[in-house]
């Protein structure tokens, strides 16, 4: 008995030894990159960089009109994508049980998932861009919601599938149709994981670069009409951290870290909501 | 069988087949369930009464592999009619679950859910229809207080009985009970066993249950099924003191199942 007791004891050892390794090793790299970060980007973070625009080489500036774009582009591809995606989502999972309609949706969407987003910014440039004969706002907030879609439809409908089908035919016992049902008993139990989709989504978008670049372009000077091509955060970082001027690439790393800041912040509030929700629900 | 003749039948089951697919759940079934008694369906596991049950407001009709044939007469109309109205028939027929499936929201919006599909109540009345079925499912002295808090965060107990609350808040008829108790403690069995027998004045009741002490203590009819045949159906006291049937025996006494 103690021999089969200390085998065990060894065995789970060596795993507990072999896991935390593991995860040393990813969290070395992780650490590495957030501290080059904060290295770089904290002493390039001044006021200026909110108040003024991307300047031309060799004289100071900031990003503002960068960060502008981002938002405007962020914001619409969400407001675009979201509601596509849920729908598209709650389709797949309450009423995708026959038919063809569903599964070839299913599929498709998983392709969109994991193609590289610079095809879609093609995509756009071809049926887009091409078309109107001028880079836009618009052009990025459409790759955008290319991009969020997939994310939210796969994520609304694998949270719409862990609602046990006792809820749902809990509601249907009282005669509650099924659009009643849908409404208010499984998307508003699924409503935390769902949002969590949304904030993932957010997050996902806020860094692409590839389907900007052949949409939005970029801008030097302030722009809100998205019909012009508008600056963002990501093509400006990739424009200025491969320019030979010292002042572009603190610029670079100030911007850099200002993704990845709300990036970090989006994905904690998305935890925190996610665990009140869950508490309380 | 006609057991129940000498109550009044309020659900006729004629000739009922039941079918997943292809496979044959329910053979044949006939039986009247008595108007404002307790009626409970024992058997094995796999034996067909909770299908049974689940026919009568037409449960199945969620799933497209499920299909029955015969008549289930309610009030004169065939349930399994396919231009049954399903909403009203399930006004008419509540029904609870093995699991408490609270909705996510608040006591009061679960219990004001189903009322508000059939009936455009005031806020008074509507706050008096809450309190009266909270307080016919012997659940109102404990939540009176937290009406708006979510009716996820009450035990599980407490949860089975809202779920309770909510059917009966839509005034049914008739109230399936698919083994309420199951995933309770003995001290919640007990009080959901007591709120069946004052439920009775009003509603018909009928219960699935695993649990023969169960079916004994609360039922004024039993009926045991057996890989989907209706093998013995009667008064719960012949049933259990003096079947007609060697199974039925078996099973109540143990040997078996």
């Amino acid at each position: 008995m103690f021999d089969l007791y200390a085998r065990r004891r060894l065995t789970n050892a060596i795993g507990l030894t072999v896991a935390i390794l593991a995860m040393a090793f990813g969290l070395f790299w992780l650490c590495w990159i957030l501290w080059t970060l904060l290295d770089h980007g904290l002493p390039a973070l001044t006021l200026k960089v909110f108040a003024q625009m991307t300047p031309p080489p060799g004289s100071s500036g900031g990003l503002l009109n960068a960060i502008y774009g981002s938002l405007l582009m962020t914001v619409g591809g969400t407001l675009v994508g979201t509601p596509i995606g849920i729908m598209a989502g709650t389709y797949l999972a309450e009423y995708g049980h026959r038919g063809w309609l569903a599964p070839v949706t299913r599929f498709i969407n998983d392709i969109l998932l994991s193609a590289p987003s610079i095809v879609i910014g093609l995509f756009i440039y071809e049926v887009y861009v091409v078309q109107v004969k001028h880079f836009s706002g618009w052009a990025g907030t459409m790759a955008l919601a290319i991009i969020v879609i997939p994310i939210v439809i796969r994520t609304t409908e694998n949270m719409l599938r862990l609602i046990p089908s006792t809820l749902r035919e809990a509601a249907a016992a009282l005669g509650a149709p099924q659009w009643q049902i849908i409404s208010f008993v499984t998307l508003r139990a699924a409503r935390a994981g769902i949002i969590t989709g949304v904030m993932l989504g957010i997050a996902r978008i806020s860094g692409e670069t590839a389907p900007l670049l052949f949409t939005s372009l970029n801008n030097q000077f302030w722009n809100s009409n998205m019909n012009q091509p508008m600056a963002n955060l990501p093509v400006v970082i990739f424009q200025f951290a491969m320019s030979p001027y010292a002042d572009w690439q603190d610029l670079a790393w100030g911007g850099a870290l200002l993704i990845t800041a709300s990036v970090l912040t989006l994905n904690i509030l998305a935890r925190v909501l996610f665990r009140q929700r869950a508490s309380t629900h | 069988m006609n057991a129940a003749n000498h109550a009044t039948p309020r659900i006729v089951v004629k000739d009922l087949n039941f079918y997943y697919g292809k496979f044959l759940a329910l053979k044949n079934i006939n039986l009247d369930i008595a108007e404002k008694k307790v009626t409970a369906f024992i058997g094995p596991s796999g034996c067909g009464k909770s299908t049974l049950l689940r026919t009568f407001n037409r449960m199945y009709q969620l799933y497209p592999q499920q299909t029955a044939t015969g008549a289930i007469m309610l009030d004169g109309d065939n349930i399994l009619d396919k231009h049954q109205d399903l909403n009203k028939l399930r006004a008419k027929i509540g029904m609870v679950f093995q699991k408490p499936t609270p909705f996510p929201m608040s006591i009061y919006d679960n219990i004001a859910f189903g009322v508000k599909l059939y009936n455009n109540l005031s806020k008074n009345d509507m706050d008096e229809r809450v309190e009266w079925a909270l307080k016919k499912a012997a659940l109102w002295v404990e939540v009176k207080d937290k009406l708006k808090q979510s009716g996820m965060g009450l035990s599980g107990g407490q949860q089975q009985r809202l779920c309770i609350a909510r059917a009966i808040a839509v005034k049914p008829e008739v109230l399936l009970l698919d083994e309420p108790t199951s995933a309770l403690d003995p001290i919640s069995t007990a009080h959901i066993e007591k709120l069946i027998d004052e439920l009775k004045e009003d509603f018909t009741i009928v219960i699935v249950t695993h649990n023969m002490q169960q079916a004994a203590r609360v039922s004024d009819y039993t009926a045991y099924m057996y890989l989907g045949d209706l093998v013995e159906f009667g008064d719960t006291s012949t049933v259990f003191t003096n079947p007609k049937r060697k199974e039925t025996e078996d099973y109540i006494t143990g040997r078996f199942g």
